[in-house]
């Protein structure tokens, strides 16, 4: 049975580079990488040394805070180097690659067969835990704990971002796998979303509650589903778990290999032929992009325009990324830039540039901030692109001043970092929701927890 | 161009970071940001941005007061200049208004914006743009012959005690250019009401007089004028308030871009309709059969449109907007017809509803907050 998710209130951004729905393979990397800040409020332990051989799958660190949670190599291979930072920080794991890669083998397992207790111990020895993420805080989860269900959105609205309906394509069989998995983890249901207006590869997944989710961006977002369907209530947790990464745990059990590649897009601006590619994760950023840019001056992000990482050419992929988007920089000067109705290749969701009467029109936007930051003045533009029972400009404020006990009133723990993203996208005061709310939810996780 | 961005960056390199001007940089950048929107690229959160700035919202809004602004220059001459000749050339009533109107509107900006870049450097921020509506709606709401001095005085007092002793843009309960209107009101009555102010010229020059038509409704005389010259505006009263017609053009500019809350706008007429027509039925004095016209004098639209949108001192949430602008409306009459000694009631109901804004907003908040928590009560009894 399913239920319709409709959701009024957001943005379609619509962007030159869409990804073209082929897969093609990229060369194997000759560097891969682990950077515990992909794992956000993970402290890790290492369990290797610079110069050891690990298999893929074998465990390089654990989290300090939670010791059952392991992270694992994505290939076989040579750590060569551990980079530090202040304090002796990790700051990333280097593994150089053997040509083939040689598994940890776990051994076929049938999860439908596992008790619970079976299953949980297997994702977390497997290095497969990491993919599953909590709610509130958006952190990995705590493997002690039961949620009250579990959330799987496989409707990405985002900008340029990998269509979950391609890039899972070939592998329904390990989706169902995973979804059987996961479903031992809760007492109560798994949820699953989908675009409402595909014919989705998704509609026969059993095991669990389907959702066709209509709307513009964020109703992909698996926050602003939850919000709909179940809200997090203060002392509640829910886990989601992302679809691809559903797909990396069913092959654990098919084959019981830790397999961590995905299928990624490679879109944006700037990118000749933006498709698709299938790499593992930690992958180099330079062997997925090399020949195939159109211009120099670029920004690439691992991840989507709207809540992706800023990365170098000589950096790696980041471990949730399921795209890669190369943007233009915008680094610089626009002469009268602030005029109204000047520059209709700028988009804007105000009617102050003339792109609202070119409602078709595909943009090629860069990086420039489009002005400077100011005191927040304007009202009510945020809500445009709030579809939550949220009040966002009230709970940003409350989460400036640190006042707990409204950032709670007003439903902190019902959002995530990207749930802003719009709002950092669209406000006149250039102000910078992501990074406020990601601050806000650190402050909770140390006071409350 | 090339050349201009490369001479402006050699002009720049004294006040920039730890070179010996660094403090005044952001006078600086300001001029430079009305030539270039700067190259500054996202380094946080989403990599992409709207093509808005507060700079492009605030020139928008001053977009929109425009027709009213030059409306009010020649309704200045015409008011004036009708009254001791027959025929009144359209450029000769413009010119005569602009020699009046322009010196207050370079006081006003020049003032404030003074005080505006002193307190930038001082607490090390920014020039906020919010001065360039502010500075121009001061003007155009003041009486047309008030001495500069005097309007200069309200600049400061609207700036310093209205604006930055709450901690700057943003954080503001009143409306900043009201608050200097209130201040000029209270501290110089003669020069802001009477009989003699709303004319130019009328104080020097017997054969000059004005009356405002609800000046004169209070005092127990006929309006005067018909309902198309009042909403034309060609009556007197303050500077830019008298033409509904051309204020209304630029509500539309602040509607269709986004930028002035409609949702303020229609609440505000709507209340003001309200009120006006209960009053019309209870029919006790002249002010109350006024009925409708209420709508077209007394600087109703302008306050309206350009003043209780203001979105800093407005209410907040959606909900609040169409109850605040309701407010101001009902208010606005409320204080016409009970009050005659404060024929600006929209003035009052303005301010009145700014100061009562954060506590509409606080309700409406409440209700989520109540919404949320109930959900976890229920949660408990199905436990």
């Amino acid at each position: 049975m399913s239920k319709d998710i409709r959701i009024k209130k957001g943005l379609d951004l619509k962007l030159v580079g869409e990804a073209q729905a082929n897969v093609s393979s990229v060369s194997r990397s000759q560097v891969y990488s682990i950077k515990p800040s992909d794992f956000h409020k993970v402290t890790p332990k290492l369990v290797v040394k610079e110069g050891a051989e690990v298999k893929a799958g074998e465990v390089v660190f654990y989290s300090k805070n939670d010791e059952a949670v392991k992270f694992v190599s994505p290939v076989s291979g040579k750590i060569i180097e551990i980079i530090r930072g202040e304090k002796r920080v990790i700051l990333e794991i280097k593994i150089q690659a053997d040509a083939q890669d040689t598994f940890v083998e776990h051994g076929k397992k049938d999860p439908k067969a596992m008790s619970d207790e079976q299953v949980k111990a297997h994702l977390l020895a497997s290095g497969c835990w990491p993919f599953i993420k909590q709610r509130p805080y958006d952190v990995v989860a705590n493997s002690a704990e039961i949620p009250k269900a579990i959330f799987i959105s496989a409707y990405s609205s985002a900008p340029l971002s990998a269509d979950v309906e391609v890039v899972l394509k070939d592998k329904v069989s390990a989706f169902q796998t995973g979804v059987d998995a996961l479903s031992k983890l809760t007492k109560g249901k798994v949820h699953l979303s989908v675009n409402g207006k595909v014919n989705s590869i998704f509609n026969s997944v059993s095991g669990v509650e389907l959702h066709k989710v209509f709307g513009p961006h964020p109703a992909g977002n698996v926050g602003v589903q939850i919000s709909k369907i179940d809200p997090v209530n203060a002392g509640e947790r829910v886990w989601v778990v992302s679809p691809q990464d559903v797909a990396i745990i069913g092959e654990l059990f098919l084959t019981g290999k830790f397999e961590a590649s995905r299928t990624i897009a490679l879109s944006g601006s700037e990118v000749s032929n933006p498709q698709y590619y299938t790499v593992k994760v930690g992958a180099q950023i330079k062997d997925i992009v090399s020949g195939k840019l159109a211009s120099d001056n670029v920004r690439i992000i691992s991840g989507d325009v709207l809540t992706g990482n800023k990365v170098a050419l000589s950096g790696n992929l980041s471990y949730y990324a399921n795209t890669v988007t190369v943007i233009p920089e915008g680094n610089q000067y626009r002469m009268f830039g602030w005029m109204p109705f000047a520059g209709a290749n700028k988009h804007s969701m105000q009617r102050t540039a003339l792109s609202w009467l070119m409602p078709g029109k595909k943009y090629t936007p860069d990086t420039n901030l489009n002005g400077e930051e100011r005191a927040l003045v304007v009202t009510g533009e945020m809500e445009k692109v709030m579809p939550m029972d949220i009040y966002p400009m009230q709970l940003l404020k409350a989460c400036l001043a640190n006042d707990i006990e409204k950032m709670e009133n007003l439903g902190i723990y019902e959002v995530a970092p990207e749930d802003f993203a719009l709002v950092d996208y669209s406000n006149t005061s250039k102000l910078e929701a992501q990074v406020i709310i990601r601050e806000a939810l650190d402050l909770m996780i140390n006071e409350v927890g | 161009m090339k050349f201009l961005r490369d001479k402006i960056d050699q002009i720049k390199k004294p006040f920039g970071k730890g070179e010996k001007f660094e403090k005044f940089a952001p006078a600086v950048n300001a001029l430079d940001t009305f030539l270039y929107v700067p190259n500054h690229t996202t380094k946080h959160g989403a990599h992409i941005r709207d093509a808005v700035d507060l700079k492009r919202t605030m020139i928008t809004v001053v977009l929109a007061l425009l027709p009213a602004l030059i409306f009010g220059i020649w309704n200045a001459g015409y008011q004036s200049l009708s009254q001791i000749q027959d025929v009144v050339p359209f450029m000769d009533a413009l010119i005569h208004g602009a020699w009046k109107v322009l010196p207050m509107i370079a006081v006003s900006y020049g003032v404030g914006l003074g005080i505006e870049f002193y307190f930038a450097i001082v607490r090390g921020h920014e020039v906020n743009e919010g001065y360039l509506v502010t500075g121009l709606l001061i003007p155009m709401i003041m009486p047309i012959d008030l001495p500069l001095w005097m309007l200069a005085l309200s600049v400061i007092f609207a700036v310093i005690i209205g604006k930055e002793a709450f901690g700057g843009t943003g954080m503001n309960i009143l409306n900043p250019a009201l608050t200097a209107r209130a201040f000029a009101f209270f501290a110089y009555p003669t020069y802001m009401s009477g009989d003699k102010v709303w004319v130019s010229d009328a104080t020097t020059m017997d054969a000059i007089s004005g009356e405002t038509i609800l000046g004169k409704l209070a005092a127990g005389k006929e309006a005067g004028y018909d309902a198309w010259s009042m909403f034309a505006g060609t009556i007197p009263g303050s500077i830019s308030e008298t033409s509904v017609l051309w204020i209304l053009v630029g509500a539309a500019i602040l509607v269709i871009t986004g930028v002035g809350s409609w949702r303020i706008i229609v609440s505000g007429f709507l209340g003001a309709a309200f009120t006006a027509f209960l009053f019309e039925l209870w029919g006790a004095s002249a002010l109350m059969d006024f009925g409708m016209n209420h709508l077209l004098v007394g600087g109703l639209a302008f306050g309206i449109v350009f003043m209780a949108t203001d979105p800093v001192s407005a209410a907040q949430t959606n909900r609040g907007k169409w109850i605040y602008g309701f407010l101001i409306g009902l208010f606005s009459i409320l204080i016409r017809v009970f009050n005659p000694a404060y024929p600006e009631g929209v003035m009052l109901a303005i301010l009145l509803l700014n100061v009562f804004a954060p506590t509409i907003d606080h309700y409406v908040v409440e209700g989520n907050i109540k919404r949320r928590k109930n959900r976890v009560a229920k949660q408990l009894k199905t436990a």
